[in-house]
């Protein structure tokens, strides 16, 4: 088939890309609204979950390789350190130590920071690589990482992102001259004119909102086991990007890429913070192929807290200017954040200030302060979950200070195009979402509760209702790739080299496969996570797999459904318009007879095997696509106590069609719960005197429990989003998330009758609040 | 440290292991045992992903030491099943979507099965007492709750068949 290069628009976590993709062929058609689809859009359990409850699904941890040795690192105790010397000698010999890795001997091995050696000359925050300890037992390893002798030369250091952005702020990393990500920092957004528009409003209001670092905790942790055979590197890695690891691993130990095999069966979660290997995979992949034993190496959960990644705090001051009808004129915002001590990226705060409210004149300043703290990872919708809240919370207060009903304020100020670019949205269902969530909700008569009960109910309960709004991408898009092959008794395989980490990948995969194959579901096997039988993906992340790898495999399932028929068609004797295929059976259309199994017809055929190939076509040019949604809250607030319990969320998103309502819903209660622990519980404490993390474990870090959910009524439009993608579907991984803690934030506030200012709304927080304090 | 023999009941069987007595259950049953269906979450108690049953109560795996688990029934997530049949727990879980990415799931079905065991009418406030103590960070919970009322339904209805 011949090929041609194309240049396509990708947008990824609210940055526009611009890729060259080699596509061949053509995509079918768009599933439209009037599609007859039999397996997509019905409820389907996961294809995997057997596997799942029996403790059969293995995931990196569970793989035990013989002579596998076990790794363990010791890490930093300083924030800011040079390591003058290290003594291991006493450490070697520990019974079943076989090698101990450092700076001194490991040379300049090249972590997936930023081209910087994992063992280098500084430390640069609490938990920072120093040395790597191989025994053959874990005992043993642990009681040689005891004896080790470091030398630490102290040096300055900050923590606050503030102070590390002031002027006489010590140097994160003395190597360079300026705390933030490079010279181009800060950065600053602006159209219109910000300054002009605010001093001619007829109603400002100034709002500093604080969200805090929040940390991923997926149940499993990073990590890799690793093994070499003298010809191929194959690694289990608990990742979101199977080929992000295969070009790490081998970048770092200068192999060929063929060389390296990347395996991902089963992960316990990612969130964000898993694409690539970790540095602790490099050093499982180092280690196995320097010594030449399997090495396996997972972080244990305070390693993950400190040294795998988080969403960052935010700092969040808005000015907003409004006309006395509540017209907005003028935002202005400005975002310090802390990307830690390597973080070479700053998350999109200010994407709902530039994009979700109409308005001429936008100004949005990125601060990114480097500090001596783990660094930043992404963290499902990073920076949008963080930068709708402080919108949305300031908006409330506008509406407060114009006396205006604040829903009313947002459908005034709606946005029918994109403005960063003028384009219009492909699909734009915000103000339905609006009406939908306010009538479930009850939004019109969300006042009576107070006026019923001044003080709460049973003189302390104040009960409240707020709201936020959600957008996000989601639409995915090239290159992907996938590989359809039928097999003589008429099953079928279907090969990508996508990752499924925990959303029901593997599901919704077989699904669309099942319904262009004609075959029933349980005959269509997906194989995924793994580099070598699998064809290129994406990374799983950005909301992007089904828009991204969906239409691919459902491509290559066209496809080789044209060829069975074809076959068919020969076999027996009848023209190709004539024949369909349904639920494994080969059907005369004319009669509508049965005319045998589609194996009954392949196994004639001395061993053919059909394999056909499918790509992600380009996205759309001159529109925008998008997932629009909001979620409204009802929580209840103890005045006595300061606690915060959420009564009731109800969520309208617009993910366009929806594949499996059951693996959907299944995402959007998830994203809603730890949104909610973002608004309530979930934050990193920093003793700002030692620069260290005072909570990295579950037992002082809170993330929700079973006990803290709220009823959730879940809505969706179900339309297929026709400029989306051939499926018309989107992503819904992180839609749900993002309005959670600002509709939270709204409604404490509407229970309180009082602005609150940060998250999480932690019960001495509110009790300062109702004693006055900010 | 020197290793040691010691017996264990698990899953039905009774198994002979040398392994040293500062290992914790957790470590006894995955690594010698091969028992990976137990998962490590944290190692200090707080997460529930390494719960398993002791003599029939949810116990956590990490912070029992193995020595002191001998001549007691141990149940991990691999004995819940009947040969090919999924406990009830197992089945809800896997149709009702209750195991995203799966990996707390094993400390889930044990704690939840310790509930039925004693409980096949347990209200949704029980449920959530007795699951409090496993974390997850997928499925926002609502569809676990579902799914241990389901396989209760179901398990009320075999017994009165009976």
């Amino acid at each position: 088939m011949p090929i041609r290069i194309v240049t396509t628009r990708l947008e990824f976590e609210g940055q526009v890309y611009e890729q060259r993709v080699v596509l061949e062929g053509d995509e079918p058609p768009v599933w439209d609204a009037a599609a007859d689809l039999h397996v997509v859009g019905k409820p389907t359990p996961r294809v995997d979950g057997r596997e799942r409850v029996t403790g059969a699904a293995q995931y990196t941890a569970d793989v035990h390789l013989p002579g596998m040795l076990i790794g363990v690192m010791l890490r930093s105790p300083h924030p800011h350190a040079r390591i003058v010397s290290i003594d291991a000698s006493e450490a070697e010999r520990v019974p079943g130590v076989r090698a101990i890795l450092h700076r001194f001997n490991t040379g300049d091995l090249k972590g997936t920071s930023a081209g910087r050696p994992i063992f280098a000359e500084e430390a640069l925050y609490q938990g920072a690589e120093v040395a790597f300890v191989l025994a053959e037992t874990r005992e043993q390893a642990e009681d040689a990482l005891r004896l080790i002798r470091v030398e630490y030369e102290l040096l300055p250091f900050v923590v606050d992102p503030e102070a590390a952005v002031a002027p006489d702020a010590p140097r994160v990393n003395t190597e360079q001259e300026r705390n933030t990500i490079s010279d181009e920092w800060p950065k600053t957004y602006e159209r219109g004119d910000v300054e002009k528009a605010l001093a001619e409003a007829d109603v400002t209001v100034e709002v500093t909102f604080e969200t805090p670092t929040a940390l991923h905790n997926a149940m499993e942790t990073h990590g890799g086991v690793a093994s070499w055979d003298g010809r191929t590197l194959t690694i289990w890695s608990s990742t979101q990007d199977v080929f992000g690891v295969r070009t790490q691993v081998a970048n770092a130990l200068g192999l060929q890429q063929n060389q390296v095999h990347v395996i991902k069966h089963y992960m316990g979660g990612g969130f964000g913070a898993k694409f690539g290997a970790h540095n602790s995979g490099i050093l499982a992949a180092y280690s196995a192929y320097t010594i030449g034993r399997p090495v396996r190496y997972m972080l244990d959960r305070t390693e993950e807290n400190l040294a795998a990644g988080n969403r960052p705090m935010s700092r969040q001051t808005y000015r907003l200017g409004a006309r006395r009808d509540g017209t907005l004129t003028a935002i202005d915002l400005r975002t310090l954040g802390n990307i830690g001590a390597l973080g070479g990226w700053f998350s999109s705060v200010g994407l709902p200030a530039k994009e979700l409210y109409q308005c001429e004149n936008v100004r949005s300043v990125d601060v990114p302060a480097r500090t001596n703290l783990g660094t930043q990872a992404s963290f499902r919708a990073p920076g949008v979950v963080e930068g709708i809240a402080g919108l949305e919370v300031a908006m409330d207060e506008l509406a407060r200070a114009l006396k205006m009903d604040s829903l009313e304020l947002r459908r005034k100020n709606h946005a029918p195009r994109y403005q960063l670019i003028d384009q219009p949205y492909a699909v734009k269902t915000l103000l339905e979402a609006y009406t939908e969530g306010a009538e479930r909700i009850g939004w019109a008569t969300r006042d009576d509760e107070q006026r019923r009960y001044p003080l709460g109910r049973d003189g302390h309960l104040r009960r409240g209702v707020g709201m936020a709004s959600q957008l996000w991408g989601g639409d995915g898009g090239p290159p992907a790739q996938a590989i359809a092959k039928l097999l003589p008794d008429g099953s079928a395989v279907i090969l990508t080299g996508t990752q499924d980490i925990g959303t029901g990948t593997r599901t919704v995969l077989a699904q669309i496969a099942a319904e262009e194959l004609g075959l029933p579901l349980d005959a269509v096997r997906v194989e995924l996570g793994e580099t070598e039988f699998g064809v290129f993906s994406p990374p799983s992340g950005g909301s992007m797999t089904l828009a991204s790898v969906g239409p691919a495999v459902r491509m290559a399932a066209v496809e080789a459904r044209k060829e069975m028929i074809e076959i068919v068609s020969h076999l027996a004797e009848a023209p190709i318009d004539a024949l369909d295929v349904r639920d494994g059976a080969i059907i005369n259309r004319e009669t509508g007879k049965e005319m045998g199994s589609v194996g009954s017809f392949l196994q004639q055929l001395e061993g053919h095997e059909i394999t056909a190939r499918g790509m992600r076509g380009p996205n759309a040019d001159g529109v925008i696509v998008r997932t629009f949604g909001a979620q409204f809250a009802e929580v209840e607030v103890d005045i006595g106590t300061g606690d915060v319990r959420v009564v009731r969320i109800v969520a309208v998103h617009d993910c366009g069609r929806i594949v499996n309502p059951l693996t959907f819903s299944s995402q959007m209660e998830g994203g809603i719960i730890q949104g909610l622990g973002l608004a309530l519980m979930e934050q990193r404490f920093v003793d700002e005197r030692l620069g260290a993390v005072m909570n990295p474990n579950f037992g002082d870090y809170k993330v929700p429990t079973i006990r803290d959910i709220p009823e959730i009524e879940i809505i969706t439009f179900n339309h297929p989003n026709e400029r989306a993608n051939t499926l018309g579907s989107l992503g819904a991984g992180e839609p749900p998330i993002i309005p959670t803690p600002g509709a939270i934030a709204n409604a404490v506030a509407h229970a309180l009758g009082r602005p609150v200012r940060r998250l999480p709304l932690t019960p001495d927080y509110i009790l300062n609040l109702l004693n006055g304090g900010e | 440290m020197e290793k040691q023999l010691m017996t264990f009941h698990v899953n039905g069987e009774t198994q002979e292991v040398a392994a040293s007595p500062t290992h914790t259950l957790l470590e006894v049953l995955r690594e010698e045992l091969d028992l990976t269906g137990v998962k490590h979450g944290c190692e200090l108690g707080q997460c529930g992903a390494c719960t398993v049953l002791v003599d029939g109560s949810p116990m956590l795996s990490c912070l029992m030491l193995a020595i002191e688990a001998q001549e007691c029934e141990i149940t991990t997530v691999e004995g819940l099943a009947q040969g090919n049949t999924l406990h009830p727990l197992q089945q809800a879980f896997a149709e009702r979507g209750a195991a995203q990415c799966g990996y707390c799931t094993p400390g889930f079905l044990l704690s939840g099965a310790a509930l039925l065991a004693e409980n096949t009418h347990p209200t949704r406030d029980e449920i959530q007492v007795a699951l409090a103590g496993n974390l997850c960070r997928c499925t926002g919970y609502t569809k676990i709750i579902e799914a241990v009322e389901l396989a209760a339904e179901r398990m009320r209805s075999v017994s009165e068949a009976h």
